[in-house]
Order: C-alpha cells, then sequence, then structure tokens
C-alpha cells in the first residue's frame, strides 16, 4: 500500500542551529502514527514543516501527499488538500459559541451573510461524530479542556481532513477525557482518516499507536511498528533519550519527621458563584521529609485547594485553620503565605510562573528580592550568585542565566520556577503538575529535584493527574473529589485501582 | 596568527553585541543625525548656547513627566490625565500665590501633594477596582481640564512672585566673573560638567570592574570605551555650550536629579525590579508574593506628583497660568516613552530611553520651528516619527524571532 504522507530528507535549519536533519517520516492510510521524543528534539518544527508554517523553500528535503509532491507556502495550502494541525494552545475564541468557532473563516455565508440555520444544523452534525453532547450556542469559554478538544476535532472534521496532527491534545485531560479522545482518534481509523500524534504519555501511545517514530536531537532514530509485539514503553525511552532509564523514579533516602503542616476543616467557595462550595472541609497533614501525593480527576478541587491556601489567591469565603511547625501562622495573603514558608508552583508556569519576557536571573530571584537587596537596592552580584547557583545546582539548560525564560524548554523552564521558590527558602512546596508538558529525561530530574527537597526536611505536596508519577513519587497520597477528601493511603496500600476505586465510591 | 584570529573574534562580538542591543543605539544615533542635520539645515542655530539652553527649559517638564509614564507603561498601564493635571496645578499654584498671596515655598510643596493625591486617586481605581487605565484616566484628563478652567474662572492668571519664576528662569549663580572670547563663561557650570563626567564614567569604570571579576561584562571592551568617550564628548561639550550662555538652569539640575533617581529606581531597587515583573506578567508577579495593587497605586502617585511639578515648572516658565496650559503634553508624553523603546504590552522599557525619546521630539520641534515650518506640517511629521520608531521597534522584535 502506498503512504498517504511521505516526508523525505527534511533538513531545516535556523541561523546558528540545524533543527532537523534529514528526517523521514511515512504514514498510511488509515494509521495511527505516533511520533515521539525529548522537547526540543524537533517534533514541532517537523510538523510546522509538514503544516506549511514553514513554507517552501525554507527547508529542505520533499513532502509527498497522496502520491504527489506539494509545496506548501502557507497553512491554508495544507489545509485544503486535508492535513489539519490541532495545537496545543487551542485556537478558539473563548466568547464565541461552538458554532461560530466551528466555521470561523468558514462561515456558512452567502455574500457575508450568514445563515446560522445551516451552520446549527452542520454543527450538531460534528459534534455527533465527536461524541460531544452540547448545544450549539453554547460559549466556549463555559466548557471544559477536554470538550474544547473535541471542538477543535470538530472543526477539523469540517474542514474534510485526511490527516489529523495532534500535537500534545491530552497534556491538559483526565484520564477519562484522554480516553474518549483516543477512542475518538481509533473510530477514525476505522474511517480511513490517519492521525499523527504527538505525546509524551508513552502508555497512550502504545494503546493505540499502530507505528511509532522516534525523533531524537532532529534526526529519525527508529520508526517501530507496533503490530510486531517487540514494542513497549522500556524500548521507546530507550530510543528518546539515548540511554538506559533503570528506574523512572529516583530512590529517596528521606527520613520522615514531625508534622510541619497541618491544615484543618478547610472550606472555600468559588469566586464568582458564592453558592458554589469547592472545597468542603479538608484536612490534610504533611510531615517533614514527607511527599504526599494529591490524586483526583480533573475539576476534583485539587488546585482551587492549593491556591486557596496559598494565601487566598482562589476563591472566597475562606474557612479553616493551617498550622505550620504546630503554630497557627496567618495565609491570608499570598506575601504573607510567602512569609509563612509556603511555596506554591502553579500547574500553568507559561501563564503564572514565569515573567517570560524576562532572563532567568531575574525570574529565580523575584520572590525573595529582600535577600539579595539591602534596604530596596538590589545587589547585582549576590543576585547574579543566587542565580548562577540554582542554574548549576538544578541544571537548567541555557547559555548564561541571561537567557530569557521564553525560550527555554519546558522543562527547563520549570527547573526556573522551581529555581524561584526554593530561593524563598519555603518549609512546605505545593507542587502542581510539576511535569506537565515535559519531557522524560527532564522528569526524572525533576524527580531529583522533589527527593532532594524531602531530604532536606522539607514537606512537599504533589498534585498530578499522572496516577504513575503519583505512585512512584508519594510517601502516602490523598484521593480528592468533588471537593473532598474521600481517601488517604500510604503508597504501599495504593495503586491506580485503590486510587480509581475511591474516587468512584464517594 | 593567533592575534588575527584574535581579533576577528572580537569583530564578531561587537557586531553581535550591537546586533542585540541594535534598539539601544539605533535610537541615539537617530537623535544625533537629527541633531546634525538640523544644525545643517539652520545654519547652526541649534548648537548655539542660547537655543541649547531654550531646548532644555522648553522639553523639562515633558521629560520629567515621561519618567513617571515610563513607571507606568512599564507597569502594563497608561496616563492620559498628565497633561490636564499639569494644567490643573499650575492653576491652583497661581490661585494660592497670585490671589491668596501664599508663601511659594509652601504653595509648591502643597502643589506636589496635591498632584500626588490627584495620582493615588486615579491609581486607586485601576490597582483595586481593575478599571482600564485608559478609562480612568481619561475620565481624569475631563476632569482636570474642566477643574483648571473653574480654578482660574476662564480667564489667565499671574504674574508669579519673583521666587517661584527662578523655578523655571533662574540659573544657578556663578563664582567668577571669568570671561572667555570675550564673553561671560559660567565656570561653576564648566566645574559641575566636569564632575558630573568623572562621576559618571568612575561608576561605569566602577560597575565594568565588577562585572569583569564576576564574568559577567557582556559588552565588548571597544564598545565600553567609545560609550564612555561619547559621554564625556556629550556632557562637557553640552556643559560648556549652557556655559558659553547664562549657565545651568535651576529647571537642568532638578530634571537631571530626577533622570538620576529613576534611572537607580528602575534598574537597581526592588521597587523597580518588581515594576517590571508586573508588567511582564502581572500573574506571575502576583503569585510570587508581590503585592500588586500597592504598587499600581505607588507608580500612579509617582506619576501624578511628576505631573504636579511639570506643571509648577510650565507655569514658572510662562510667569501666568492659563486655561489652555498643559493642553496635549500627555501626547507628547506618551509618544517619548514609545519612541524611547517601552513596549505597549508592558514589562519593557528604559529610563535613558524615555529621556533620549522626549529629546528627540524637543529637538525637532525646536529644528522645525527654526526652518519656520509651520506647525501643521510639524505634527505630520512627529507623528511620522513616532510610527516609524515603534514600527522598527516592532519589525526588528519579529525579525529576532
Amino acid at each position: 500500500m502506498q503512504p498517504i504522507l511521505e516526508m523525505r530528507d527534511i533538513t531545516k535549519t535556523f541561523p546558528g542551529v540545524k533543527a532537523l536533519t534529514n528526517v523521514n517520516l511515512s504514514v498510511m492510510p488509515a494509521e495511527i502514527h505516533a511520533i515521539v521524543g525529548e522537547n526540543g528534539a524537533g517534533k514541532s518544527t517537523l510538523m510546522k514543516v509538514l503544516s506549511g508554517v514553514y513554507p517552501d523553500g525554507t527547508f529542505t528535503g520533499k513532502i509527498m501527499f497522496e502520491g504527489k509532491e506539494q509545496k506548501f507556502s502557507a497553512i491554508s495550502d495544507s489545509e485544503d488538500i486535508g492535513i489539519i494541525i490541532i495545537h496545543q494552545e487551542l485556537a478558539l475564541v473563548p466568547l464565541l459559541s461552538i458554532a461560530e468557532n466551528l466555521f470561523l473563516g468558514h462561515e456558512t455565508a452567502k455574500m457575508g451573510v450568514i445563515n446560522w440555520y445551516e451552520a446549527f444544523a452542520r454543527t450538531k452534525e460534528l459534534l455527533a461524530k465527536v461524541g460531544l453532547n452540547e448545544s450549539p450556542d453554547t460559549l466556549i469559554t463555559n466548557i471544559g479542556t477536554g470538550k474544547q478538544q473535541l471542538v477543535e476535532i470538530a472543526k477539523a472534521l469540517n474542514k474534510k481532513v485526511k490527516l489529523l496532527i495532534l500535537d500534545e491534545p491530552t497534556s491538559s485531560l483526565n484520564e477519562k477525557d484522554s480516553d474518549a479522545l483516543l477512542e475518538l482518534l481509533m473510530g477514525f481509523r476505522s474511517q480511513g482518516i490517519s492521525s499523527i500524534l504527538i505525546t509524551h504519555k508513552l502508555n497512550e501511545v502504545t494503546k493505540v499507536a499502530d507505528r511509532i517514530t522516534v525523533i531524537r536531537d532532529g534526526s529519525t532514530i527508529d520508526t517501530m511498528d507496533c503490530s510486531d509485539g517487540t514494542v513497549d514503553e522500556d524500548r521507546i525511552i530507550r530510543a528518546m533519550v539515548g540511554r538506559e532509564l533503570s528506574d523512572r523514579y529516583p530512590p529517596r533516602h528521606a527520613t520522615i519527621g514531625q508534622p510541619v503542616l497541618e491544615v484543618k476543616d478547610w472550606s472555600v467557595y468559588h469566586p464568582h458563584h458564592a453558592e458554589r462550595h469547592t472545597i468542603k472541609g479538608v484536612n490534610l497533614t504533611v510531615n517533614a521529609g514527607e511527599v504526599v501525593g494529591i490524586a483526583g480527576l480533573m475539576g476534583a478541587g485539587r488546585t482551587e485547594f492549593a491556591m486557596s491556601l496559598f494565601g487566598r489567591s482562589w476563591g472566597q469565603k475562606i474557612t479553616g485553620s493551617v498550622k505550620l511547625h504546630g503554630k497557627e501562622v496567618d495565609v491570608s495573603t499570598i506575601p504573607r503565605a510567602v512569609d509563612a514558608g509556603l511555596a506554591y508552583v502553579t500547574e500553568d508556569r507559561k501563564t503564572y510562573g514565569l515573567v517570560l519576557i524576562d532572563h532567568i536571573k531575574h525570574n529565580i530571584t523575584l520572590a525573595n528580592l529582600e535577600d539579595v537587596s539591602k534596604k530596596g537596592v538590589i545587589d547585582d552580584i549576590r543576585e547574579l550568585q543566587v542565580a548562577n547557583g540554582y542554574r548549576r545546582d538544578l541544571g537548567i539548560r541555557s547559555s548564561s542565566v541571561f537567557q530569557k525564560t521564553g525560550n527555554l524548554s519546558g522543562g527547563n523552564q520549570q527547573k526556573v520556577v522551581l529555581s524561584k521558590w526554593l530561593f524563598s527558602g519555603p518549609d512546605v512546596l505545593i507542587l502542581d503538575e510539576p511535569t506537565r508538558g515535559i519531557d522524560v529525561g527532564a522528569k526524572y530530574e525533576i524527580y531529583g529535584i522533589i527527593n532532594k527537597l524531602a531530604e532536606a526536611g522539607k514537606a512537599v505536596i504533589v498534585i498530578s493527574s499522572e496516577m504513575p508519577e503519583l505512585l512512584g513519587m508519594s510517601d502516602r497520597i490523598y484521593v480528592m473529589n468533588e471537593g473532598r477528601f474521600v481517601a488517604e493511603m500510604p503508597v504501599a496500600e495504593a495503586s491506580q485501582e485503590a486510587i480509581m476505586r475511591a474516587i468512584m465510591r464517594s | 596568527m593567533a592575534q588575527a584570529t584574535e581579533t576577528s573574534r572580537d569583530k564578531i562580538d561587537i557586531l553581535h553585541f550591537v546586533k542585540a542591543n541594535i534598539r539601544d543605539y539605533a535610537l541615539l544615533i537617530s537623535l544625533l543625525i537629527i541633531m546634525a542635520y538640523f544644525q545643517y539645515s539652520t545654519n547652526g542655530t541649534l548648537f548655539m548656547p542660547v537655543n541649547m539652553t531654550n531646548i532644555i527649559l522648553q522639553n523639562s517638564y515633558i521629560v520629567i513627566m515621561a519618567l513617571g509614564m515610563l513607571l507606568i507603561i512599564v507597569a502594563g498601564h497608561i496616563d492620559l490625565s498628565v497633561g490636564s493635571v499639569s494644567g490643573f496645578i499650575g492653576a491652583v499654584a497661581a490661585v494660592f500665590m497670585v490671589q491668596w498671596k501664599w508663601d511659594p515655598v509652601i504653595s509648591v510643596v502643597i502643589c506636589l501633594a496635591l498632584g500626588a493625591l490627584i495620582g493615588a486617586l486615579q491609581g486607586y481605581f485601576v490597582a483595586f477596582y481593575r478599571i482600564p487605565a485608559f478609562i480612568v484616566t481619561l475620565a481624569g484628563m475631563l476632569v482636570f481640564k474642566g477643574l483648571a478652567l473653574t480654578v482660574l474662572g476662564g480667564a489667565s492668571v499671574g504674574p508669579f512672585p519673583k521666587e517661584f519664576q527662578l523655578l523655571s528662569s533662574g540659573y544657578v549663580p556663578d563664582f567668577t566673573t571669568f570671561q572667555l572670547f570675550g564673553q561671560p563663561f559660567n565656570v561653576l557650570a564648566m566645574l559641575i560638567g566636569v564632575i558630573v563626567t568623572a562621576l559618571i564614567i568612575r561608576a561605569n569604570v566602577k560597575e565594568r570592574s565588577n562585572q569583569l571579576q564576576h564574568s559577567m561584562a557582556e559588552e565588548p571592551s571597544m564598545i565600553f570605551l567609545g560609550r564612555n568617550i561619547l559621554i564625556a564628548i556629550g556632557f562637557l561639550g553640552f556643559t560648556y555650550l549652557m556655559a558659553r550662555y547664562r549657565g545651568l538652569p535651576n529647571v537642568l539640575i532638578v530634571m537631571f536629579a530626577l533622570i538620576v533617581l529613576f534611572t537607580f529606581i528602575t534598574t537597581r531597587t526592588t521597587f523597580g525590579r518588581r515594576i517590571y515583573a508586573l508588567g511582564g506578567n502581572e500573574k506571575a508577579a502576583k503569585l510570587s508574593g508581590i503585592n500588586t495593587e500597592r504598587l499600581i497605586l505607588l507608580t500612579f502617585t509617582i506619576m501624578g506628583a511628576l505631573a504636579g511639578l511639570a506643571g509648577l515648572i510650565f507655569a514658572a516658565r510662562l510667569n501666568v497660568a492659563t486655561p489652555k496650559a498643559g493642553l496635549g503634553f500627555e501626547l507628547d508624553v506618551i509618544a517619548a516613552c514609545f519612541i524611547g523603546g517601552a513596549a505597549t504590552t508592558g514589562g519593557v522599557g528604559k529610563v535613558v530611553g524615555a529621556v533620549i525619546g522626549a529629546f528627540l521630539m524637543g529637538v525637532m520641534n525646536n529644528g522645525m520651528s527654526i526652518m519656520g515650518i509651520g506647525i501643521d506640517l510639524q505634527q505630520v511629521i512627529k507623528g511620522v516619527v513616532l510610527m516609524l520608531a515603534v514600527f522598527l521597534d516592532v519589525y526588528y522584535k519579529q525579525k529576532a524571532g
């Protein structure tokens, strides 16, 4: 059978760097083809070449689609022949309805006048195809990320897609939504639509992919055929990082001590809907040297709980008590929470964690400028020493501490955010999805940092939607569902099934 | 051979550095080119001592307000009310000193406090109620324009007491009666010029050696040397010109002190750093424990006080408070910041940029007036320059990726 897509010897250079070197990729009709690789390996660049973001002539090599050579000069060219890319950051307009978003730029209009009856009818058809049960006039902002993802796919279907490219589609989805999305891709496969799936989640890859192409340092390392039964996660990881990762979770040698953080009867209401009781009386204890995981589905209230605890940065009508080292403390504003010894590493580092236009040095000291200044005057030399120290200790890969954080890879950005909070000298660190969107190698490093923190006697709370990560990293796990802690288990007794059971039974 | 590769690498370093900092140099070079052009086209009038002094006097209030505006723009906001506020404060000052015969010093203090209060009031709505600064200060612009009219009763009020006029028309008196080329030459001014130049270069050298010690010097040594020579020529030449007229105007001293203060605030203090963080990513700044509301309030308060000071200087210069004072100042002030490289999105901008931006506009105003270009065409040219400056900024940023 002839491949639907062939990319031959693609080489793309940016001033000073070779991003892709002779990359080859072929996708068969009705195939789910996974592309994996560490961040910065060149996956996104390759997809930008394929979709015409980098027009013909800015790279060398050939793109064959359905047996014909293609030269794209813009994204619209690749869309016209049925190659649709869905980016990690969704391109939907939040305050427009589903129907309006679906037909944005391709309105069902005559002479510029929109036929809403037709638009709505076709929207319903498309939504049914992706299994989304929402009214066409629902605003995008009112539906969750999982459903927004489905709207994006419906949009692709509307454009007569032949090859669907999904860039990290499940990174912000919970397990249930992820599964639904993967099911959908398998459904498309049976209808003859091919997909390229870019993801860091190897369990998904092994679950749905027919073939897997591994990219490392801008070159194709291997294309594996899943049907021959020799492909497993370890083999993929080996190809991705070019070395053995004997254990995905480094060992920890921490002694668990006295309680550091004790939260009692924590109760929070939604900031905009005062009647919505979001956190309903949560009790939590974290001891020195302990890593405590909080498991739960998307929307269980984990982030909301963490943010409300951290200087009431979320919610209203907050009640409950917080003790640090046995003494009640005031954490009613963020500065007070920081002073008391709390640190919160947000799940969305680009929006809430970093000043992307500023460099590493300024980001690292931002939460604790007092320690690099006297009477409000910053000591440049001391600040530089601090920043260089963290760059070295945490292994932030950059040309210097004067590199803009916006130009760093996800893993290195996360290390900068961690540095910032380590420098604030906290006793308690709350890490919200600390490895989201980070490649395997950098994940391992982040786990190592978490271990060092615990070994230094800090109390660490990890919120994560990836259950293997929670099971691998925590000493104890709280299970959260609908604003309550519904179970607490030492990691020895915990398993994915036990956690899911606790959620389902509550 | 080894030497040859060494120098060629140095060249690459210099080129690389200039490329990375092209925005800063482009601005300074444009100012120099514009000055050279007007010097030529006005047959040497531009650099005449009396004209240089005039340029300072005419632009001091714009420069002073641009300092506060830079903080506000870096914080991610805007203040459209500064022209009206400065006009209003000038009017209030006239009422105090001319109509009520208050002591000038007390009047000035009260006026500055009033300016700060007005800024704080506007900042309060921006910071705590999150009303866009554009709206709040647009309202402020109307309110204080109206209040200035009310306070003055629609007429001009003046003249001001002698002591107050000195704010704008006074010069630092000389201690000698030295003459150069048969003209009085202000030795004190020249002396101050030499001392300030020496201090600046000493500070630069100290910083440089500190940087070298910690291997964080990014600037190639040739550029460092060239920059300092340019600074020396600029400062000494400038004070020489001033000395040949009547010496250093009081306003210049005030303005220079403020420029130094604001450069220090923006580059060396935690307060300044936090403003850049606030403008760069407000949410991240807030979650880093920065009291963003108080910070916004403070920047607007500072802006208010500076607008007040500018209003006083302008009133003292005209020696009369008119209902039209301050009209359109906000446009020059905001333009100065954007020409100086501040980003509309916040988080980016330098004090020295805003100052050069203000003088660029000032020199163009002055040069075009001397050339006899009509006010109509002047506006067009200034508009085009603003557009061009921001366009180049955006263009180079996009190219840099």
